[in-house]
Parts: C-alpha cells; sequence; structure tokens
C-alpha cells in the first residue's frame, strides 16, 4: 500500500507493488521467500536445533559449556578451509585437493619450523605463498585449457598428498612442541571474559550504526529508508543471541582465540563478497560467465583471485588442525576433511550450482557436521558411523538445495 | 558542405573463420541521434559484424573509426571505454543477481564500499528516463519478464553515456505491447543524440524507427535503403530476388514445361 508519506520516492512509483513496512509485513515477506524457495539459512538453523536436541537428550555432556568450547576449537581448522571452498563454489566450481594443500601446509609447519629450526612467521608465509601458488596453478589449467576444475583438482589432490608423504620421509609424524605459541594457540588460549562480551557487542553495535547511516543517506536519497524498528529488533536479537552463547561458554573455559580468528575471516569474507565489486564480480561470473565478460569483468582475474583464496585458506586451515593436534602428521588433511570442508559449504547454503551463497555457510555448515561429530563420539559410536551419518547429512543438504533451486524457478525467482 | 563526421565508421570489414568468409569488404556509418536497421537472412553475418563492433571478434582486415579515429577494439571493455554499448540478444543479464547489480555489472560505484544507495537512485533515474515499468530494482533478474530484461538491458547499456548502442534483436520473443515499449525506448535513446544500430527480422518494427536501413547478404553489404522505400525491393535486397528458390523454380518451369 502506498500512503502519502511515501509519494515522490523513486521505488515506491509503481503502485502495482505491496511492499513491507512494519514488523509484521517483515516477517510475512520471509514466510513468502521462504515458500518460494529462497532458503537461505533456514534449514541449517533448524538442522541445529534439532541435532543439539537429540544428542542432548541421548548424552546431556553435549550440551555442557566445556564440550561446546571443544566443538568451536573444532569447527575453526575446517571451517577455515570451507571458507575457500565458499569463494569457489560461488564460481560455480570446486576445489577437492584442499584436505590434501592443508596436509601440505601442516606438513611444512613441522619440517621447517620444528625440524629446522626457522622462524615461525616465515614458514607461516611460506605455507600461505604455497596454498596461494596451488590455487594459481588450478586457476591457470582452467582458464588456459578449459580444464574443469573437478579434475584438475582431482589430480591436485594426489600430487599434494604425495608432496606431504615426500616432505614428511620416514618419520611419519613430526611433533609440534607443547608450550609454544603455536600449539597454545590451536588447544589453551581463549579470550578473556570482558572481552568476549564486548566483541559480542560488536555485530550488534555494527547492524544498528550501519543501518541507520544507510536508512539516512536512502532518505536523502528519495528512497525508502525500510523498516527502522526492524532493524532495532534485528541488531537487539543478534546482541542478546551472543551474550547469551558467550555468557554460556564462560560458564566453561570461555571462546577460544582460534574461533574469534575464525569468525573474524568470515565476516572479512562476507564483506568482501556483498559489499565490494571484486565480490559482485564473483556471484557474476558464478551466475553467468559470458554476461559477466561481456559486461567487461576481467573473469580470468576472477578465477585466479578464487582459485587462489581457496587453496590459502584451506593452508591456513591445516596449520591451525596442526596446532589444534599439536602435531602435523601423514594422515593430516586426510579422511573426512575434504568432504566435511565441502560438505559444510553446502550444508550451510551456499549452492553448488555457482551464483548463491554467503560466507555465513562456512561457519553454520562447520557447527552442523562437528556437532554431529562431536555427539558421535559422546556416543562411542565409532568413525564408521560417523562417516555414514556425515553422509546422509550432506545428501539431505544437496536434495534441499535442488528442490529449493526447483521452487526458485517455479516461483521465478531462481 | 563539410559531411559530419560519423559517430562510427567501418570500411572494408571482413571477417574469416578458418575457411568460411563471414564478413567480406563491409562498409558501415552510423552519425549521432541516427538509428541504422542492420537487416538480412540467416548467417547474412549480422551478429558477426555487431559481435565485431562489440569487440567480441576482432576483424581479419579493415579499418573502423570512432569520431573520426582509427580505433582497435580488443576485447568488449575497449568498445564500452570508447562508448560503444551493446545489448546482446543472449546471455546479456545475471539472472541470480537483481537489477541495480546488473545494470551496475562491472562499473560499481566505489569499488571496496559499494555505494548502493547511489546506484539504486541512479538505477531508477535511468528505468524511470525510459520510463519503463520495474516492479522494484532489488528484485533478482530471473522474476521479470523478457521485455522487462530487454528494459534493463538497455537501461544498462546507457549507463556510461555511450555514443553508440548496438541492440541485437531487441524485440524478439516480445508481446505487442512490449514491443511497442522497446521501440519508445529506442526513439528515446535516438532523441538524446545516441546513434543506435538495431539488427531486426522484423521489418515492421525497422521501417517503425529506422532513418536508414543496411542490408547484408552472405556477409556482403547489398544496398541501402530508406524506410520509405517499397519493401518489394527491400525484400528482394535481403533474399537476393534475382537469385533465390522462388525465382529459381520460376525459371526451370519456364525452360521445361511439362
Amino acid at each position: 500500500m502506498t500512503t502519502d508519506s511515501e509519494k515522490g520516492l523513486l521505488d515506491r512509483s509503481d503502485t502495482r507493488v505491496r511492499h513491507e513496512t512494519g514488523i509484521a509485513d517483515t516477517l510475512r515477506a520471509f514466510a513468502g521467500r521462504v515458500r518460494a524457495g529462497d532458503l537461505g539459512s533456514l534449514p541449517v538453523v533448524v538442522g541445529l536445533v534439532i541435532i543439539c536436541t537429540v544428542f542432548t537428550s541421548l548424552n546431556p555432556i553435549f550440551i555442557a559449556p566445556n564440550n561446546l568450547v571443544n566443538l568451536l576449537y573444532d569447527c575453526s581448522a575446517v571451517g577455515m578451509i570451507s571458507l575457500g571452498i565458499v569463494c569457489v563454489l560461488l564460481l560455480g566450481e570446486i576445489d577437492l585437493s584442499v584436505g590434501s594443500m592443508s596436509g601440505v601446509a601442516s606438513a611444512l609447519l613441522g619440517v621447517f619450523w620444528v625440524n629446522a629450526g626457522l622462524p615461525l612467521p616465515v614458514v607461516l608465509a611460506m605455507a600461505l605463498v604455497a596454498g596461494a601458488a596451488v590455487g594459481a596453478i588450478y586457476a591457470l589449467l582452467r582458464v588456459s585449457f578449459g580444464m574443469p576444475s573437478f579434475v584438475a583438482t582431482l589430480s591436485g589432490l594426489l600430487a599434494l598428498l604425495g608432496f606431504q608423504l615426500y616432505l614428511l620421509g620416514n618419520s611419519g609424524s613430526i611433533n609440534l612442541p607443547y608450550g609454544s605459541w603455536m600449539v597454545n594457540f590451536g588447544q589453551l588460549m581463549v579470550m578473556p571474559d570482558w572481552l568476549s562480551h564486548l566483541l559480542a557487542l560488536a555485530p550488534g553495535v555494527a547492524i544498528l550504526v550501519l543501518g541507520m547511516r544507510r536508512r539516512a543517506n536512502r532518505a536523502r536519497s528519495r528512497l525508502h529508508p525500510g523498516s527502522g524498528r526492524g532493524l532495532l529488533v534485528k541488531a537487539l536479537a543478534v546482541t542478546v543471541g551472543l551474550e547469551l552463547a558467550v555468557f554460556y561458554l564462560n560458564l566453561g573455559r570461555g571462546v577460544p582465540w582460534m574461533f574469534g580468528f575464525f569468525a573474524l575471516l568470515v565476516m572479512i569474507m562476507n564483506y568482501a563478497i556483498t559489499r565490494t565489486r571484486w565480490g559482485r564480480s564473483v556471484l557474476a561470473v558464478g551466475g553467468n560467465a559470458e554476461a559477466a565478460r561481456r559486461a567487461g569483468i576481467n573473469v580470468k582475474r576472477v578465477y585466479f583471485s578464487c582459485f587462489m583464496l581457496c587453496s590459502t585458506l584451506a593452508a591456513l586451515g591445516g596449520i591451525l588442525s596442526a596446532s589444534r593436534l599439536a602435531t602435523s602428521s601423514q594422515q593430516a588433511g586426510t579422511g573426512d576433511v575434504n568432504l566435511n570442508a565441502i560438505a559444510a559449504a553446502v550444508i550451510g547454503g551456499t549452492s553448488l550450482f555457482g551464483g548463491r551463497g554467503s560466507a555465513w555457510s562456512a561457519i553454520l555448515g562447520i557447527i552442523v557436521i562437528q556437532s554431529i561429530s562431536n555427539g558421535l563420539t559422546l556416543l562411542n559410536l565409532s568413525s564408521s558411523w560417523r562417516y555414514m551419518i556425515t553422509g546422509a547429512v550432506l545428501a539431505i543438504a544437496v536434495i534441499v538445495d535442488a528442490l529449493a533451486r526447483r521452487s526458485r524457478t517455479q516461483h521465478g525467482r531462481a | 558542405m563539410e559531411q559530419p563526421i560519423p559517430a562510427l565508421k567501418l570500411s572494408g570489414i571482413s571477417k574469416n573463420f578458418g575457411a568460411v568468409s563471414a564478413l567480406t569488404e563491409i562498409d558501415l556509418e552510423v552519425h549521432p541521434g541516427e538509428v541504422v536497421a542492420l537487416v538480412g537472412d540467416n548467417g547474412a553475418g549480422k551478429s558477426t559484424l555487431v559481435k565485431i563492433m562489440a569487440g567480441v571478434h576482432q576483424p581479419s582486415s579493415g579499418d573502423i573509426a570512432f569520431e573520426g579515429q582509427p580505433v582497435t577494439l580488443n576485447g568488449p571493455s575497449a568498445a564500452l571505454r570508447l562508448g560503444i554499448a551493446t545489448v546482446f540478444q543472449d546471455l546479456a543479464l545475471c539472472e541470480n543477481l537483481d537489477v541495480v547489480a546488473n545494470i551496475f555489472l562491472g562499473q560499481e560505484l566505489n569499488p571496496i564500499a559499494l555505494d548502493e544507495t547511489a546506484m539504486e537512485v541512479r538505477a531508477w533515474t535511468l528505468l524511470n528516463e525510459l520510463a519503463a515499468r520495474i516492479p522494484s530494482v532489488r528484485d533478482v533478474v530471473a522474476s521479470l519478464s523478457g521485455g522487462q530484461r530487454q528494459t534493463v538491458a538497455i537501461a544498462r547499456s546507457l549507463l556510461l553515456d555511450p555514443k553508440i548502442i548496438m541492440l541485437d534483436e531487441p524485440t524478439a520473443a516480445l508481446g505487442v505491447a512490449q514491443t511497442a515499449e522497446v521501440l519508445n525506448m529506442i526513439e528515446r535513446v535516438k532523441a538524446r543524440g545516441i546513434g543506435v544500430i538495431m539488427i531486426s527480422h522484423n521489418m515492421e518494427d525497422v521501417r517503425a524507427v529506422a532513418d536508414r536501413i543496411v542490408v547484408l547478404r552472405l556477409g556482403r553489404n547489398n544496398g541501402v535503403f530508406l524506410s520509405t522505400d517499397s519493401n518489394e525491393d527491400l525484400i528482394g535486397a535481403i533474399t537476393g530476388a534475382s537469385d533465390n528458390a522462388v525465382s529459381r523454380r520460376a525459371a526451370r518451369r519456364v525452360e521445361a514445361p511439362t
């Protein structure tokens, strides 16, 4: 409905369109979007609630603060890899070698930091540069030879695994020294209570301040500013939610620095995807590469940036997981690491078909995956069960993605 | 009186794809504020010519002059920078992005902190100038109708204040009312002093808006017509009146009466 106050607004000139005004309207619009298949993070939130309820009823330790703190430590390493996967999935590509890449990074850490005694920052830089180089090779194969990333990274998986075994040689595994900063970061370091509460305030404040500035801007430009009350409710909900979570974690050991670091990178990535020209190009190439090229976007550069970012984040994830386990071994990055990272991104709501998804899916998806793994471990079920159940969850997530996509097409929202 | 300098002038453009010569010695001129229709049968080389002017393909030989200056168009962005905008028939929009994002694709304001408000205002202004009716510029393009998508594509081509706009079959796949809206839009673009090159198979649309009609046949220039010229001559030039299936059949019947 157009009211008198909305006369003359640029985006309210078409009277045929119904616009949402209050909170009730916002909720109604949300329900409409969900029905049309624009699910966003809804399935993952619902899934998380179900998982928590089931595991807590089977073993109350699951919900204990210290178990959740452990869960967050475990999330950070694979979540970091998953964040990189989001980048390539947005392009409609895939990187199957992230597990091996993380293994190579952890081997580099063991061989050059522990055994060769190089300074830690040098070795970290080396691992990250190695990641970027591997990503550049994949992008090169993709753009110069048209090699599908599926095949390029599959061969990369094998080659990198070989390189990891070569680096570690006969020793097989190298222990990182206990008491070193690297291991403390991965196992012990938590934020002080006051700092964690302060940081938990930040997102809400940011939502409020940026939202108010956006509203003022829009009003000045003769655009409808959007619901002010809706903004307030959103900021309040985020703040209350985060503060409660932090309070609960502080009943145990506290909020891990490693998870804080991961969350920070997710926020930076979210900003890059939604608010920069680079992010817009990535979404455009993922949606329609030819249209992006004709719009003057340097498509090759977009491929390079995404593949390099993905491998670099995989290397970073490998370092974090080495510090979490205090070892760099031949097993690092093998087994389910690869699939967990990819599954997390998909479960979190990033489409396998390209052009649709967000950085948040990495954090939400990995919490789901690690909750399942953690809960099953608490039930004394072996990894055989864990693999089967995680596989089923991934299948469900992809089915939800495909169904939602079909529904979006039917409702004209693809 | 001195001839005015054409906004875009092609002379002797040829394009070979392997052994096939898609275009041979094509000449074409477009002046500011002029609508030139490019017509021809399937395979006449219209789309190839448009792609050359858009920088998508490079010509095998020949010269391109933009406002009197010789230029090389070695990529879509080079053509865009000069002021040659193209509305392609297909593959023009990203369906997963909203209208504002599509209009500003590759030209976003403020690369490291997108100025969404300014972009939205500019998008509305462009669409209003075209008297276009889009329900919301924050809807994804997938939810728009064919005519609305064509509108978005034309609005996008106007973003950089181009000197030349090329439209590849702008009215194909559109209904009657939507076609009329697009033709109105072309007249509004022309009124702004922009040269328009329009490809179409629909002679009615061509006659409605074109100042000159350039005919291509089998990759060669085959005459220039005005919208007042007779339909027969025009169709004759397009199909090759003296040499087509109908005339050959007629000739055979004369030679060998049953």
